[in-house]
């Protein structure tokens, strides 16, 4: 098989990633995890609590704000926060990358 | 898996942040030497991924869901300590942003959901380089080998955090997340092995650390049978 040129597999793949966030995470089990699973049966669930720098969290609860249907809610959410990892990924890596290039005077 | 702040005395939430940020800082390191153009996107799509799927609760039994991890994939597909970085990336956003898991228990959220799984999966795919033949079934079988101790590494890592902490005694935290993360564990394999075989079906040569420099299909585990574009 062709390989995929590297353009054309970021944007597929990042396409996918989006997809699953937005449309998928919606119907996502809504049942708690492991950890609150053993949480809530050991009893100390309560424990946990935000922390104080979470008031200002922009979209708490993987919920996006001011959005009504909580999944819309959480779909929207998703959609943000994919391309927002997606930004701030790359953008940390291409960084780091130019950071080594202007050191090694290319 | 994510600990909330409450569930760990400061002074654990401390100790776990010191190897988390080591191996970040080390991912950080390697990240100047080694990335290319490619591995640039390639960092900024597996976070993206990770973050996606994160969100994908799957139901295992007793009403309890779990949900991909991601530090065996990244590792896969990054290196290992990329992976670090990248998992610190999704770790990191989802506290400040979302809400999703403790801002003092970040640094024990990416040892334990990030770190443990990739260097496990790093340390596996460098020992099956050595004694396994450089097969698709090897990397797959590494890839699903490494998913499923990913998850029982960080629960038992979790467990003693929580144990040390005194939030709840570790003979009954160890056994009781080892059990339930036993089955999430098999979800954690058969995503990444979906995902890996995804990646080795279009781009064979992006599985197995991304900017290693090392002539890319015969060096990381892939059948060389397509010329390099």
């Amino acid at each position: 098989m062709r390989r995929l040129p590297t353009i054309v597999f970021t944007a597929l793949a990042l396409a996918l990633a989006v997809g699953l966030a937005t449309a998928v995470s919606p119907f996502a089990s809504s049942h708690p995890d492991g950890l609150e699973r053993v949480a809530i049966d050991q009893g100390f669930i309560g424990a946990g609590a935000g922390h104080p720098a979470q008031d200002a969290s922009p979209i708490a609860g993987s919920a996006f704000p001011g959005v009504r249907d909580p999944r819309v809610a959480t779909g929207a959410a998703g959609f943000v926060g994919t391309l927002g990892i997606f930004a701030l990924g790359s953008g940390i890596a291409w960084t780091l990358r130019r950071g080594r290039r202007a050191r090694a005077g290319v | 898996m994510h600990i909330l702040d409450g569930f760990l005395d400061d002074s654990v939430a401390v100790a776990a942040a010191v190897p988390a940020i080591a191996a970040v800082g080390y991912g950080v390191h390697r990240a100047g030497r080694a990335l290319d153009d490619r591995g640039v996107a390639l960092v900024g799509v597996t976070g993206a991924f990770v973050f996606a799927a994160q969100m994908l609760n799957f139901p295992v039994a007793g009403g309890t869901s779990g949900h991909l991890l991601g530090g065996a994939l990244a590792a896969v597909l990054v290196g290992p300590w990329l992976a670090c970085l990248v998992m610190a990336v999704v770790i990191s956003g989802q506290a400040l942003a979302f809400a999703d898991g403790g801002v003092a228990a970040i640094g024990a959220n990416v040892l334990n959901m990030g770190v443990v799984g990739a260097l496990a999966t790093g340390a596996l795919m460098l020992a099956a380089r050595r004694v396994l033949p450089r097969t698709r079934a090897t990397v797959l079988a590494v890839a699903g080998a490494g998913a499923w101790l990913s998850v029982m590494g960080g629960a038992a890592l979790a467990a003693a955090e929580l144990g040390v902490s005194g939030t709840v005694p570790f003979t009954t935290a160890l056994p009781a997340m080892l059990g339930v993360h036993a089955l999430i564990g098999v979800g954690e394999a058969a995503i990444t092995v979906a995902a890996v075989a995804a990646v080795l079906a279009t781009r064979p040569d992006l599985v197995g650390g991304a900017g290693s420099g090392a002539p890319v299909a015969a060096a990381r585990g892939v059948p060389a049978t397509e010329p390099a574009s």
